[in-house]
């Protein structure tokens, strides 16, 4: 099968590489550009593993072809910390609130929830359910999960 | 204990503290197995049989071999003849478990072949092209057929398909029945599900041809791994080095993928090449290990006019699927606690592992401590029922009082500690039990079905393997340890090393924080390491809600080793007994003399470069290791059928407060509260967490999750459009109140949380569940209570 050049933005720089038509956006970012940071969960759009900001929105990088995303901008987790590396405060207050166990889930949590704060600052815990809803997590019960997202809300409230 | 001098009286256990290894996964910098990559990696794909029983005939793989690209294409026939059948839990020499089919194919989805090529998508593509000589022959899916005489045999050499049936009967329970004024009896179950982690199975293998050793990266969570490799590959344990620094996404007891372990080290050293199997979702949840205990409960009590209960028989018949390994001994593990938390005289067990054409069983959360908690539950709501008593007071009379501990079990097992009528006080307080009856009885005043659950259950903890030795008298194995090396380097950090891998249980924050602990130094300065298998020291791996206990045990031990020996050097310099020295933080002064003093560096480098400043005849350097045998082990069953199992057993209680559609049978659930006694905590996120994820693991299994098959033996649940699996949605904000009970048998009174929540959560469902059908008169004992099921049952279609 023959293979496309695919050009994409991912966490602000220009990454390329070649895949054929049929290879999905997670495996090219994880096996062609070594991204490794987004996971792959079910490969049928269920889990919320892979997710990843697309043009600003999160989409399931399972669910679409490396092809489609050829010349689009993509944010993975990788992409959340300052450029110093400083963590972002919804990573902190992950870490503070301990909003995981195994980690597996975790790129995709904080995917939907960094989405979900940029277009709501302000989400109520039924809009932070309704946020993650999408994103299957089996360790935690979600709780701690919305409690880190309430916790960076309550932040982003006394900043502003 | 209050929650204020639980923590009062330690440095840094007990006390917040953030996770070490959360930081890696909040940046997208764990690594997990499929994260590790390697020049020349083949990937495979597994060829699955269509029927749930077949004879193999033949395998072509002629075309596939013809697709550029694919490297080989192994079956069940060459791995027969080159490898050892892989362990059994029981002694069934005639039922032998070889990673790919031979010469018959037992269940739908049985892995029969495996396609080995230079990309996942070429050796799926490959998979097509194998063309496999099948005839499908007669097959048994349903565990009560399968047990008739006349039923299809899945293994023809066993000569049946019941693969253990063993009765124990302990103190009088004929008596005990006869002379109680009220019995019942009923049937409960526990369909086939598990706690299905959202990362699969995956394991890469490379032979390294320079030094003749294996090496393994694998999502693993196994004890005993390596030498299960050895053993099936016949290579010495030492050519085996296991990298257990590997992040597991999720396990739950589940991931113990010997079989695809044994493929890709068998195809690695066969083709020179490192070889990867990474489990797609349908290769998981068909073939792979992922399916939990399915059972069936015939349940007697005998019981008191005031609700005492005195005796109990319980019959269990279990599903193991088609191949055993270890899953007949969940059937011994809740031995355990077979009584649950209450103090019943006298009772019997009859333990039934079928095997059918489905699925292998393998190892969930609880290791069949759940269901054996529901069929307990289910018993007491019914006693209280019959006897139109309240469910809290049946308990309160038949819980074991706080003044009873410890407190011998009829089965033989000692309960540690406990005080569960003050757990339940409390939790009853802080829920508002009575608020929460009203508001239920609001509910149903506007015409709805709503309940009020209510579960009392334990988690037996520490792990070890009595269950073994108990269903299979030639297996004498009762050494269950666990081990930690720390060492101090020359300039004073201390790294400490445990020899396995973790997925999710926080066993690095574990290690920094009791070692900190016993050598007053800070934990963010201790480094915790998993060893590579050839570099680690003896371990039972995270099973059995054990390695608070046992991981923590060990890591005190060989902290107080380490304190000990800087006691020594600075009794020898001080030329002063250990007695006259104080400890603080790692410095060490005369007592009564605090300007004599001897700093942590200073002790550290006389270990690392002044011998000859060191005691005489003392071992250079600082470190030390403590292996210990988990507490109460070390034992054989008795010849009268008693047993200790797990030593330390923590209790929880649950409240939920649910609403049924009566149109859908759809079930909301409100409220939920619970209280969890499990000893000292060590760290209070971890164990929040964990308990919230039981919970949740235990609400799916109650009213959402099944592996379920039809009548041609098809899996219908390979997917997770299929396999329902809770969401932010369905699982509710829990109310957690904690007390504290500390083990008198474990370093700092911890016992294990590693199971909490699921242990209790699918009884109190079932019980709210129950509470809201009661007013119709109607009632369901049998797990997940779907939507369809109990829309069926509300509208009059089922019994």
């Amino acid at each position: 099968m023959s293979e496309h050049k695919i050009t994409l933005t991912v966490n602000g720089r220009e990454m390329s590489g070649y895949a054929e038509a049929r290879v999905t956006l997670v495996d090219f970012l994880r096996d062609v550009l070594g991204q490794t940071g987004t996971h792959i969960g079910c490969e049928h759009g269920v889990c919320g593993a892979c997710s990843v900001v697309l043009d600003g929105k999160p989409v399931r990088s399972c669910l679409m072809y490396a092809v489609m995303a050829d010349g689009h901008e993509i944010t993975t987790v990788e992409g959340l910390e300052g450029p110093e590396g400083e963590l972002s405060p919804l990573q902190d207050a992950f870490w503070e609130n301990h909003a995981m166990q195994c980690g597996y889930c975790t790129p995709g949590m904080l995917i939907a929830t960094h989405t979900l704060l940029q277009e709501n600052p302000y989400p109520d815990e039924a809009e932070i359910r309704e946020a993650i809803g999408g994103n299957l997590c089996r360790c935690t019960g979600y709780q701690q999960i919305v409690e880190a997202v309430q916790m960076t809300a309550k932040k982003i409230r006394e900043a502003s | 204990m209050d929650d204020t001098t639980a923590s009062q009286e330690f440095r840094y256990i007990t006390k917040k503290r953030r996770v070490t290894e959360d930081r890696r996964f909040i940046t997208g910098r764990g690594h997990f197995a499929a994260d590790y990559n390697f020049p020349g990696l083949l990937h495979v794909a597994m060829v699955t049989s269509p029927y749930a029983c077949a004879e193999i005939k033949g395998i072509d793989a002629t075309a596939a071999l013809a697709l550029p690209g694919v490297r080989y294409v192994l079956t069940g026939a060459e791995l027969f003849e080159n490898i050892n059948p892989l362990l059994s839990g029981l002694d069934l020499p005639n039922v032998k478990r070889i990673p790919l089919a031979h010469e018959r194919a037992r269940y739908a989805g049985e892995w029969v072949a495996a396609v080995v090529a230079e990309s996942r998508h070429i050796a799926e593509d490959a998979v097509e092209l194998v063309e496999v000589d099948y005839n499908p022959i007669d097959f048994v899916i349903d565990p009560e057929e399968a047990m008739q005489s006349d039923a299809p045999l899945v293994h023809p050499q066993h000569g049946s398909n019941i693969l253990c049936d063993k009765t124990w009967v302990w103190g009088d329970v004929d008596d005990d029945f006869a002379s109680a004024p009220h019995n019942l009896s009923f049937r409960a179950k526990w369909s086939r599900n598990s706690t299905v982690p959202i990362e699969t199975f995956v394991v890469t293998a490379k032979w390294d041809e320079g030094k003749d050793v294996l090496d393994v990266w694998a999502s693993i969570q196994m004890p005993k791994y390596p030498e299960q490799i050895a053993r099936a590959l016949s290579l010495p344990v030492n050519a085996v080095n296991v990298h257990f620094d590997v992040d597991v996404g999720g396990s739950y007891g589940l991931k113990r993928g010997i079989r695809q372990t044994v493929i890709v080290s068998y195809l690695t050293c066969k083709l020179r090449a490192p070889v990867r199997f990474n489990e797609d979702r349908l290769e998981n949840m068909s073939g792979g290990e992922m399916h939990g205990p399915d059972r069936i409960f015939d349940m007697d009590v005998a019981y008191n006019d005031d609700g005492v209960m005195h005796s109990l028989k319980i019959k269990a018949t279990d599903d193991a699927g088609c191949y055993p390994g270890r899953a007949p001994l969940q059937l011994g593990k809740p031995v355990s606690a077979i009584v649950g938390p209450y103090r019943i005289k006298s009772a019997s067990y009859n333990a039934i592992s079928v095997t059918t054409n489905k699925t292998s069983q393998e190892a969930v959360r609880g290791f069949g401590q759940a269901p054996t908690n529901f069929a307990i539950e289910t018993m007491v709501d019914k006693v209280a029922r019959a006897l139109g008593m309240n469910r809290d007071e049946v308990r309160r009379r038949n819980l074991i009082r706080a003044d009873e501990f410890p407190y011998r079990i009829p089965s033989g097992s000692e309960y540690d500690s406990g005080d569960y009528h003050a757990v339940l006080d409390k939790l009853q307080d802080s829920a508002g039990w009575q608020e929460l009856l009203a508001k239920r009885d609001a509910l149903r005043a506007k015409g709805k079905l709503a309940g009020l659950g209510m579960s009392t259950c334990l988690e037996p903890s520490g792990g070890n393997s009595s269950f073994e030795p108990f269903l299979n008298p030639k297996n004498d194995t009762t050494t269950w340890m666990e081990s930690c090396l720390i060492k101090v380097d020359m300039l004073g950090s201390i790294t400490a090393l445990m020899g396995t891998s973790t997925s999710g249980q926080g066993h690095e924050t574990l290690l920094s924080a009791v070692i900190g602990e016993v050598l007053e130094r800070d934990p963010d300065t201790i480094r915790g390491v998993h060893a590579e298998s050839l570099g680690a020291l003896p371990s039972n791996s995270p099973v059995g809600s054990r390695m608070a206990i046992m991981l923590g045990g060990a890591a005190a031990g060989a902290a107080e080793k380490i304190k000990k020996q800087l006691l020594e050097i600075a009794a020898h310099n001080f030329q002063l007994p250990v007695e006259r020295l104080v400890y603080d933080g790692g410095d060490i002064s005369v007592d009564g003399d605090p300007d004599k003093v001897m700093t942590w560096n200073t002790l550290v480098d006389i270990a690392h470069r002044n011998y000859h400043k060191m005691p005489l005849g003392s071992e250079p350097g600082l470190q030390a290791q403590h292996t210990w045998e988990v507490p109460t082990g070390g034992a054989l069953p008795a010849e009268d059928g008693t047993v200790q199992m797990y030593p330390c057993y923590a209790f929880e209680a649950h409240i939920p407060l649910v609403t049924i559609d009566p149109d859908t049978g759809q079930v909301e659930i409100l409220d939920y509260h619970m209280g969890h006694d499990c000893g000292t905590v060590l760290n209070p996120d971890i164990v929040r967490g964990m308990t919230f994820g039981g919970i949740a693991h235990g609400i799916g299994a109650a009213l959402y999750e099944k592996f379920e098959y039809d009548e041609g033996g098809q899996h219908l649940s390979g997917s997770f459009m299929d396999y329902l699996l809770p969401s932010s949605h369905e699982i509710p904000h829990v109310e957690m109140i904690k007390h504290y009970t500390p083990s008198p048998l474990t370093t700092f009174g911890q016992k294990g949380s590693g199971e909490s929540g699921y242990l209790g959560a699918p009884a109190a469902i079932a019980s709210a569940v129950n509470d809201a059908l009661a007013p119709l008169g109607k009632s369901i004992e049998t797990l997940p209570m779907r939507v369809r099921d109990l829309e069926a049952l509300i509208n009059g279609q089922t019994e």
